[in-house]
């Protein structure tokens, strides 16, 4: 062959090799990436820890010891119910297309996980981790508001409520700040649930804690923490399994995850230091119960931010949160007279409302993508604002109405001689022995 | 036979039962207890709720004797559970109508 034949021989094919690759199907999902999914993977197992045992433990060590049994019993409980509840309806509720109403609500596409298979995807990491994953938190937030109504609450109830609440009041606002819905779009900034899951549960807690009302012998009978050591076995592992929870928003191995992990740990210390400095001051004592409050006060504010904020951000962060939460539970429960057993607005709602807020002062957006108020977005602030009250305004209400219906359904509360001699032997037929 | 029902503070316990084994005395129950007389209890502050505890644990010892030696027996309690300090504790004496040693039948005077 000539040499001009050569040319054209080589590049018709070269052409037609680019022609061809150019018209492949473009990959239809990122490909699987083996660090993240082992680290999601991780992260999965390290939350689920969060509840069973550590919310069961701290809250556990905290209540009479007539009660411990039922307490933890709850937090287990609601581990299955939830699960098997995300399953069936949450999972899609939260996470699919709700079609024309995607904005509140996700849609029925995945009912009983249909169209989850096992190589589906969601990013880089199996669709699969990602439906787990999520569920754990699905687990631990109807979980957290059991210690508002502690020692007081029948457990058919309290199933009842769990089970309403996580599909009718979690899922949605899952779905609203992490599904695709309303304030997503709008750009409220909540990396890991400051929102979803602890402002959320804090104000469920509020509203059940004064339907239900005060324990009785609330304020006159000793009602101190029966082990405080279960406690802080419960809040620490709450510390450790919250990297899971925030540093696993990041949803991948890497850089993200790394500065949230880290965020997350200098807030946390912050907080628990600044409680402690407070009650020291205020009552001339620190007390165990207010280092590991304050850690878990830090660790609620700074769960919002964690993929934002810088460690200078959540420094800050964290010294507020364990100072306005320490009011917020020591202060205000007793001005208002609720009965707030385990402080879950103190902690939870307030330390969520707080750390959502501060989120939009301190983002950084070389960090998170999003600048917050120091670097000049004044409107991100408000849009943090936003979400808190659509939250509050949303959960509040759609939890009282749920209350009610339980209340109608099997009814709230105990009788009065089975709260004074103990819900463990009352209605689960067992005690803790010595 | 006399039974001596001492109510003592807890760190005292080891100090008592060594003076007591001095006299010969060669058994006691024990009870942990809770109790006030003039020492007042303590409050314990729980975020912000307080709670005031007015009993304060102590140790209970029930001791049988001889009627002759009951009196050594209380100088032997009071001397080693003093501390000076309120809540030191008290001593009952009440009157022992049979003691019986459940593995040998012996009774009274024998079974202590």
């Amino acid at each position: 062959m000539n040499r001009l034949m050569k040319r054209l021989a080589w590049g018709s094919a070269t052409l037609l090799a680019s022609l061809l690759l150019l018209s492949a199907p473009a990959a239809a999902q990122d490909a699987l990436d083996t660090g993240d999914t082992a680290w999601m993977l991780s992260s999965t197992a390290l939350v689920l820890l969060m509840t069973i045992p550590g919310l069961a433990l701290f809250y556990g060590g905290m209540i009479r010891k007539k009660n411990v049994l039922t307490t933890t019993a709850q937090c287990f409980a609601i581990a299955g119910l939830s699960s098997v509840l995300w399953m069936v309806a949450g999972y899609s509720l939260a996470f699919s297309d709700g079609g024309g109403l995607n904005m509140f609500v996700g849609g029925l596409g995945n009912l009983f996980l249909g169209g989850v298979a096992v190589d589906s995807m969601s990013g880089t990491i199996p669709e699969t981790v990602f439906v787990t994953f999520q569920m754990t938190f699905a687990i631990i937030t109807p979980a957290l508001i059991v210690g508002a109504f502690v020692e007081r609450m029948k457990f058919s109830a309290l199933l009842w409520f769990a089970g309403l609440w996580m599909l009718i009041v979690y899922a949605p606002i899952t779905h609203w700040v992490w599904g695709g819905g309303i304030l997503a779009d709008r750009g409220a900034l909540d990396f890991a649930g400051g929102l979803v899951v602890h402002l959320n549960a804090g104000v469920a807690g509020l509203v059940a804690c004064i339907v239900l009302g005060k324990r009785t012998g609330y304020g006159t009978e000793n009602m101190a923490p029966h082990n405080l050591v279960l406690s802080l076995i419960g809040a620490s592992l709450l510390w450790v399994g919250w990297f899971g929870f925030n540093a696993g928003s990041a949803l991948a191995a890497g850089t993200g995850a790394g500065m949230a992990m880290l965020v997350t740990q200098i807030a946390t210390a912050a907080a628990s230091l600044a409680w402690m400095s407070t009650e020291w001051i205020v009552s001339k004592k620190p007390s165990v119960l207010g280092l590991i409050s304050g850690a878990v006060a830090g660790l609620v504010a700074i769960t919002p931010a964690s993929g934002f904020v810088d460690p200078m951000g959540a420094l800050l962060l964290g010294i507020i949160a364990g100072v306005v939460c320490y009011i917020a539970s020591v202060s205000l429960k007793h001005a208002f007279g609720y009965d707030d057993s385990l402080d879950v607005w103190g902690i939870h709602g307030v330390g969520g409302a707080v750390g959502a807020i501060l989120t939009g002062i301190f983002a950084v957006e070389a960090i998170g993508g999003t600048p917050g108020v120091l670097e000049g977005n004044f409107g991100q602030l408000w849009t943090q604002i936003e979400g808190v009250i659509a939250t509050i305004l949303y959960c509040g209400v759609v939890s009282f109405i749920l209350l009610k219906v339980v209340d109608m359904i099997v009814g709230l509360r105990v009788t009065r001689d089975i709260e004074v001699e103990g819900l463990d032997i009352n209605l689960h037929g067992e005690t803790v022995h010595d | 036979m006399k039974l001596i029902t001492a109510i003592i503070k807890p760190f005292k316990l080891d100090e008592v039962r060594e003076g007591l084994s001095a006299l010969g005395v060669q058994g006691m129950t024990v009870s942990e207890i809770k109790g006030y007389g003039r020492q007042k209890g303590h409050t314990e502050i729980y975020r912000g709720a307080e709670y005031a505890v007015s009993f304060l644990p102590k140790i209970k010892l029930e001791i049988a004797v001889t009627s002759e030696l009951a009196d050594s027996v209380i100088e032997a309690i009071t001397s080693k559970a003093k501390t000076g300090q309120i809540g030191d504790g008290k001593i009952f004496v009440t009157s022992l109508e049979k003691v019986v040693r459940i593995r040998t039948g012996e009774a009274d005077g024998d079974a202590l």
